[in-house]
């Protein structure tokens, strides 16, 4: 029975979350616009965009490889995963074991790399712009992200993200100092790897300015929207991942059908604060000079590590 | 683990946003950002006195707290934006050694202030033993902001945020100072700024800049 | 030795001999190099792969002595077969299985009769290797330490005509006989002036700490030279590209990991008593030459060289795990410290395969284009679809992605590193994680440059003019790169049954493995220490994002429509796309080359405003020539140069020479 119900709750986790990530960028999307004093296109807008582009016709570039063709359908299958292993609903799903914080990290990069190569594919000189760019940007965002989440795992003794969140969440209540330099750390790199400002702009047309979008301008119909809602998930995913380090109440337990339920109302207004924090950052901050942003990483990698320092340091 | 009290814990908490704003006065360029962390900086060892005050039933402490307050959180930072502002430079600062480098160095600033701090903290009887670490760490980083800046005021910036080092140092490790030492050397921080302000009018009288490679000049050959 | 029970080391000696016959057969054959191609090679091939099964016995049984009827009177050849050598064994036969079959196509069309003295110094060099992982005393160790460097030599400098190609073999020989004296006098130490020359009487010898040390230091840099790690790597990125691709594939593959496995057996094995602070230098060392070699290969356009630099960097990555379990083992932490020696030993066998795969892949277009320059090529995925297909899976490897191999020894590598809480000494526990820091960023540096490499090389539009349109790599060829290919995925999803394997040797080490509740959890899930600590499941990563795939693709056909048409690339409207317009190698390094430039020395020479022909040059040059290696060449030559003074050309004065000698022998033996 608890095998079964495990089972349930992981698919029902996963279905859930990839139905409302589009939901979490329209909300931060019209957050920004109420910021800005604008009336804003309204949080429903990202589906209306997916199904408009599921409805067209795919155009492709004579030259397209394979990978450029089949990069949407695993970009949407990471991240598919990568909500599947992250506790936000529940925690000791039947998945999650399959990958502890490394392997997410992993998971995101295997993400990046197919991203990158199929920007690179067709040899339009956006493409390769951009591909150079997201590298860059992540060759510094990833090991900032792993040494973040090395912080809460020195803390758990654990990598395994079930047992962090049952440790920070369930255990007594301590403040970690350690944690603060990770929780800065992280929204730093959280603000890099989904392309935010004052990495990137996502709403800028401007080719030489883009890192992210440069490298999907050859996308159309169809890919285009397996990538678009890869991209809200991969927002999705580093919100959640945030919330189980840092603020990890309110995650039930498998089999807990209650819990999930309050899982999920707390995972709303999680979501929904977060969402307008992020708005507020994104209005409050101008976009960088593009070799501002290694700076703005390295310092995010070097608090991280400071970070781990402390934990030794202070609380060990 | 046995978790230390709930006021240990903000302690280190505290601690650990000073070494935070420490390292992040390492990374801003602007003057105007430098002024807000130091007054940060300062409401951070106001709250961290406040703590250690109240746990420890030192109601002269409270005095301390006040006075650090009204310095650092509101008289400095307002002078020294006074003095921005008729000196007119609201601009960005460059840096000696580049910014990734100086937080390298600082990392390794920050482990040998905890291995310095390390026998000391294992006698100390405080409850605040393992922050000694920190304010070390802090007043060596302090200097070396006060090492990699070009321009006069974020040096002065740097002493004062070396000043901050220092008295949370003397919080951490022995519960305060008298108050006629601590009430001494705020007075003294207080003079010097302001002697620092009179320096950089004639400085930039003379120089024309507050670059203070300019100062090389004033070498006999 | 006996016939008459069969065990591991009969096996391994009968192979290695069979080896070093091929190699005469195909020289005896030179003049059908058909022959050669396509029957001694893939009778190598096979002997081989019976070498790998026999390291996998040699893993699962007792250790095996023999006695060779070789060598000197007083010294004959001591072999052995224990667990250790059984891994690097099945790594050997493992890899150059793949790598032989892949030059029964290579070597094909090039008709002369080079083949057969390549065949030579290739099975020699095959058999020196295998007779290194067996050797049990110090005598043989260096007889065929040093033949292996000699083959090798031989196989680099093969197309001897090039200047470069010389130079590139004299730099090798020059450390890697560095190498080998420093490796003697470390084996000299150890012996201590009683005993036979046997590793049982090294491994018995008692030695205080500070000789201890002496040795420890002498086989590290020793072995250290022939491994490529800083600062004497810089004969790597010279001999590795100057070689034919099947031998680079072979020098970077598996030499290099026989000198990981001769540091692993001299100090885990015979020096034993590791010190922290051994550990602490390798963990430096390791960290040092991760990152330096990664961001040096960001900067090459040469494919090759470029391959070259990232083994410097993954030899750093096995010296991390490896120093973190001496570190471990020092301190007195044993479980932690199998952890450190998995990673390290797992990495060695992952970097052996998708190396070998990323070098025969460079090879297989070498072949069909002749190119080697990265900025050169472009668009070969649409003629080499084999090729690109299997160098993307050792791309992916060789960039730590799960759910490929690479992943896999980082992930041990990183859960070994956050045991460091168990250390005592808050110096090397704050050390530990900036190790930590130091991996994450050289894999992510990784990931850029090979995204570099294959969208340079493989996607996009070609920026060379062809002569002909390149051809797929011949039937040989892709056997070899799709045994290494399935070899990374083997490794990489089924990851447990290796590190069972690796288990044993580690117990045979140092006497200590994996808690038992590791090994419980099932070939489905990595459990290294507990499940509730780490797990991983590549199986399960795999199927998840290829039913979301699948499903993707059926439900979104079914829902809307898979209608598509082709038409030119839309490039925001520009209307000339041309393939200039596209990113060269060393573009797509720009960015690296801005944050780091104080790493690199580059040489710029950049045109004036005014010149009617501008040439834009810029060369990146490795600092250690300047601050080492110049330096001592020049203090050698000018000592040679005074000593060369003895040399007076008159007969007299030689005469004079022998005279005082003769006077000085006959004071001397009263």
């Amino acid at each position: 029975m608890k095998q079964a119900s495990g089972i349930i709750f992981q698919v029902l986790q996963s279905v859930l979350v990839v139905l409302i990530a589009p939901l979490v960028l329209g909300w931060v999307n019209q957050c920004r616009a109420w910021l800005q004093n604008r009336s804003g296109p309204g949080v429903w807008q990202p589906y209306r965009v997916l199904n408009k582009l599921f409805h067209k016709d795919a155009v492709l570039a004579h030259d397209a490889s394979l990978l450029f063709r089949s990069t949407p359908y695993i970009l949407f299958g990471c991240m598919w995963l990568a909500v599947g292993i992250v506790p936000v609903l529940a925690t000791s799903l039947p998945f999650a074991p399959a990958a502890d914080v490394i392997a997410l990290v992993g998971l995101f990069a295997l993400a990046r790399v197919f991203v990158s190569l199929a920007g690179m594919d067709i040899g339009t000189s956006f493409g390769t712009l951009g591909a150079r760019r997201e590298m860059m940007i992540g060759f510094l965002a990833e090991p900032a992200m792993l040494m973040t989440l090395f912080t809460a795992s020195l803390i758990s003794h654990s990598t395994s993200l079930p047992t962090i969140v049952d440790t920070l969440g369930h255990g007594e209540l301590v403040i970690y100092p350690s944690m603060a330099f990770a929780a800065v750390a992280f929204v730093m790199v959280l603000l890099a790897e989904n392309a935010r400002i004052p990495i990137d702009n996502p709403s800028t047309h401007l080719e030489l300015t883009m890192i992210h979008e440069a490298m999907i301008l050859e996308y159309s119909a169809r890919h285009l929207a397996l990538v678009e809602w890869a991209t809200s998930l991969k927002l999705t995913a580093y919100i959640t991942i945030g919330f189980a380090i840092f603020v990890p109440w309110g995650i039930a337990q498998a089999g807990d059908w209650e819990g999930l339920l309050i899982a999920f109302a707390v995972l709303l207004v999680k979501l929904a604060l977060a969402g307008a924090g992020l708005a507020l950052l994104e209005t409050v901050s101008a976009k960088m000079r593009i070799f501002r942003a290694p700076e703005f990483l390295g310092t995010a990698f070097m608090l991280a590590t400071l970070g781990m320092l402390i934990h030794f340091l202070l609380e060990a | 683990m046995p978790s230390l009290p709930l006021w240990s814990q903000l302690i280190n908490l505290l601690a650990a946003l000073l070494l935070l704003l420490a390292f992040a006065m390492l990374t801003q360029r602007r003057v105007l950002s430098l002024i807000r962390l130091f007054a940060a900086q300062g409401f951070v060892l106001a709250l961290s006195t406040l703590v250690v005050a109240y746990t420890t039933n030192q109601p002269d402490l409270y005095m301390s707290v006040a006075v650090t307050f009204g310095l650092k959180v509101l008289a400095l930072p307002w002078f020294l934006h006074w003095l921005i502002r008729k000196l007119n430079v609201q601009w960005d600062i460059e840096t000696v050694i580049n910014i990734p480098v100086q937080m390298l160095v600082g990392i390794v600033l920050v482990i040998f202030a905890f291995n310095l701090a390390a026998p000391i903290s294992e006698i100390a009887g405080t409850i605040t033993k393992s922050t000694l670490g920190i304010a070390i760490a802090s007043i060596l980083l302090s200097f070396l902001m006060m090492i990699a800046r070009r321009k006069a005021v974020s040096q002065v910036i740097g002493f004062l945020a070396m000043e901050n080092g220092l008295f949370f140092a003397a919080t951490s490790a022995t519960y305060g100072m008298p108050l006629v030492v601590e009430l001494g050397i705020l007075f003294d921080v207080l003079v010097g700024t302001l002697v620092f302000g009179v320096f950089f009018f004639q400085i930039r009288e003379t120089f024309e800049s507050l670059d203070i490679h300019h100062l090389e000049k004033l070498k006999d050959r | 030795m006996d016939f008459s029970s069969f065990r591991p080391v009969e096996a391994a000696v009968t192979l290695s001999v069979i080896w070093i016959g091929l190699g005469g057969a195909g020289l005896a054959f030179a003049r059908a190099p058909r022959v050669v191609t396509d029957w001694v090679f893939p009778a190598g091939a096979a002997v081989a792969l019976a070498l790998a099964l026999t390291g996998l016995w040699a893993m699962n049984a007792p250790v095996s002595t023999a006695v060779l009827p070789a060598g000197l009177p007083d010294l004959p050849f001591h072999v052995r077969v224990d667990p250790l050598s059984g891994f690097f064994l099945l790594l050997l036969g493992g890899v150059s299985f793949g790598i032989s079959l892949f030059s029964a196509g290579y070597f094909r069309g090039s008709g002369d009769s080079s083949v057969g003295l390549m065949s030579l110094q290739y099975h020699v060099f095959l058999a020196s290797m295998g007779f290194v992982l067996i050797a049990d005393d110090a005598y043989l160790f260096m007889v065929v330490w040093e033949s292996m460097a000699l083959s090798s030599y031989f196989l680099v400098t093969a197309e001897h005509h090039s200047e470069q190609n010389r130079k590139a073999g004299f730099i090798y020989l020059l450390v890697a006989h560095l190498g080998a004296i420093s490796i003697l006098l470390s084996f000299g130490v150890l012996h201590g002036g009683h005993g036979d020359y046997t590793f049982d009487a090294l491994r018995r010898a008692e030695l205080s700490s500070f000789w201890a040390t002496i040795a420890f230091v002498l086989a590290f840099f020793g072995f250290g030279a022939k491994a490529g790690m800083l600062p004497l790597h810089v004969w790597l990125p010279e001999a590795h590209p100057a070689a034919p691709s099947p031998v680079s594939a072979l020098m970077s593959g598996v030499m290099l990991k026989t000198a990981i496995y001769g540091m692993v057996r001299v100090i885990y094995d015979l020096i034993g008593g590791i010190r922290w602070e051994w550990g602490l230098t390798v963990l430096l060392f390791g960290a040092a030459t991760s990152l330096f070699g990664v961001l040096f290969a960001l900067m090459q356009h040469d494919l090759k060289r470029l391959l070259a630099y990232h083994s410097v960097e993954n030899i750093g990555i096995i010296l991390i795990g490896i120093g973190l379990s001496m570190v471990f083992l020092g301190s007195g932490h044993p479980v932690a410290a199998v952890l450190g020696l998995i990673a390290g030993l797992y990495h060695t066998l992952n970097h052996a395969v998708f190396k070998g795969l990323l070098f025969l892949g460079a090879g297989a277009i070498l072949k069909s284009t002749g190119l080697r320059n990265l900025n050169e090529m472009g668009g070969l995925i649409r003629y080499l679809p084999h090729t690109a297909l299997y160098f993307l899976i050792g791309a992916l490897a060789i960039s730590a992605l799960p759910p490929l191999n690479g992943f896999v020894s980082e992930w041990l590598t990183f859960q070994a590193s956050l045991q460091a809480p168990l250390l005592e000494s808050s110096v090397v526990r704050s050390l530990v994680p900036i190790v930590a820091a130091v991996l994450a960023l050289s894999g992510a540096l990784t990931g850029m440059c090979f995204v570099k490499v294959y969208g340079v090389a493989f996607l996009g539009q070609h920026r060379h003019e062809l002569a002909e349109t390149p051809r797929e790599a011949s039937r040989w060829e892709r056997a070899g790169m799709l045994w290494l290919a399935a070899a990374c995925f083997a490794l990489g999803l089924l990851p447990v049954f290796m590190i069972g394997q690796l288990n044993n040797v580690s117990q045979a080490l140092i006497k200590a493995g994996l808690p038992d509740e590791a090994m419980a959890s099932g070939w489905l899930w990595l459990v290294p220490t507990s499940s509730a600590q780490a797990s991983y499941s590549p199986i399960v990563f795999l199927l998840v994002i290829a039913a979301v795939f699948a499903l993707t693709y059926l439900v979104v056909r079914q829902v809307y429509h898979g209608r598509l048409r082709r038409s030119d690339p839309w490039d925001c409207g520009f209307p000339a796309q041309t393939s200039r317009m596209e990113d060269t190698a060393d573009g797509f390094g720009q960015p690296i080359r801005q944050i780091f430039a104080p790493v690199y020395l580059i040489h710029r020479e950049i045109p004036r405003a005014d010149d009617p022909r501008p040439v834009f040059k810029q060369e990146i040059e490795d600092r250690h020539w300047n601050a080492i290696y110049s330096p001592i060449a020049r203090f050698a030559e000018f000592l040679s140069g005074h000593i060369g003074k003895v040399q007076q050309g008159r007969i007299s004065v030689y005469l004079l020479y022998s005279f005082l000698t003769l006077i000085a022998l006959l004071v001397f033996a009263q």
